[in-house]
């Protein structure tokens, strides 16, 4: 960052009384090999990257586990619930990630539709409160609506993680009100999670004062994974740089930005 | 008696030698135990624990560890 940058005074990011020192975090499915997915993380500076709780493949058990690939030293592993359908098992596979012995964060996912993978609030809501009462930091993936949010974070949530769009989606951040009202009426902190599909959905994302982004297909499905890591790194401090800033007010009309006076006859 | 048992180990049924802890399965399996997390029954055995379990004839075991995800 240059210095003129430098004297923007941000506040520091903290969830669970961990400070991070990116506001983007990242994913760690679905690409096209470890190599790749490896230099993508480096490019895009993050600092959380995400993992998934699997079965160990038994006639191939060397190689699937992503620790081999990531080193737990350097970056923080936020396992999540993903795949899961009812409050049971989010709880069942937090505590199976928690027992990895990495720390006691949880990104918690409690799907309610197979199409469209969105959350069953009502499941959410019950595992968050098992899970925050069992002493874990629940970052909770929800829909952009403000009374849930609201009541995961009366549940005990470390953060809420409302949905730009469906995840995998690509499809941008649909709901800028939304997820807007979510950040100014919430008191912990608020990371957009899933749905941003390229560096601009990014951008307008940081720029609703959210404090950071979650993402991985994103990264994953570009042509070139690394390129576009390095440029959701700069479009998430572009849009926090913005939103600290202060955007112009939108005028419905013209205001010229050269003197009127001075014109010749 | 006999010496064998048969137990489900990641949903899949497995014989293991009667008597066998859950580390000595792991290690039968070629598994650090420091790369994965036991569930016993549905319940979570801790890592120093391991050696002290033994697998009884019908338990199920599940095998996890971290892998790619978003």
């Amino acid at each position: 960052m240059t210095a003129a940058v430098d004297a923007i005074r941000d506040t520091p990011f903290v969830v669970g009384g961990h400070t991070f020192h990116s506001r983007l975090m990242v994913g760690t499915g679905k690409y096209r090999d470890n190599e790749t997915m490896a230099r993508a993380i480096e490019a895009s500076g993050a600092e959380v990257v995400t993992v998934a709780v699997r079965r160990v493949d038994l006639d191939r058990s060397k190689e699937t586990g992503i620790l081999h690939h990531l080193d737990p030293n350097r970056f923080f592993l936020l396992a999540n619930t993903a795949g899961c359908f009812t409050a049971d098992d989010a709880v069942r596979y937090a505590r199976l990630a928690r027992e990895a012995g990495f720390n006691e964060f949880v990104k918690l996912e409690v799907i309610g539709d197979q199409e469209t993978l969105l959350p069953d609030v009502q499941g959410l809501l019950e595992a968050a409160r098992t899970l925050a009462k069992d002493g874990f930091k629940v970052l909770a993936y929800t829909n952009e609506d403000l009374v849930t949010a609201l009541r995961l974070e009366d549940a005990g949530c470390a953060a809420v993680m409302p949905l730009a769009s469906p995840i995998g989606s690509g499809l941008g951040l649909l709901n800028p009100y939304g997820v807007r009202t979510i950040k100014r009426r919430l008191g912990v902190p608020v990371v957009v999670d899933a749905g941003v599909g390229t560096a601009s959905d990014a951008c307008v994302t940081m720029e609703q004062g959210v404090d950071g982004i979650l993402m991985n297909t994103a990264l994953a499905a570009a042509r070139d994974p690394v390129a576009m890591a390095h440029a959701m790194r700069l479009a998430v401090e572009a849009g926090r740089t913005a939103y600290l800033a202060g955007r112009m007010p939108r005028r419905e009309v013209a205001v010229p930005s050269s003197p009127l006076e001075g014109m010749l006859d | 008696m006999n010496d064998s048992i048969d137990v489900l180990v990641n949903g899949e049924p497995r014989t293991v030698a009667r008597g066998v802890t859950l580390l000595a399965l792991l290690r039968s399996l070629e598994l650090d135990p420091r790369a994965v997390v036991v569930e016993h029954n549905r319940a979570i055995v801790r890592r120093p624990m391991l050696g002290d379990v033994t697998v009884a004839a019908g338990d199920a075991i599940e095998l996890v560890h971290f892998v790619g995800g978003g």
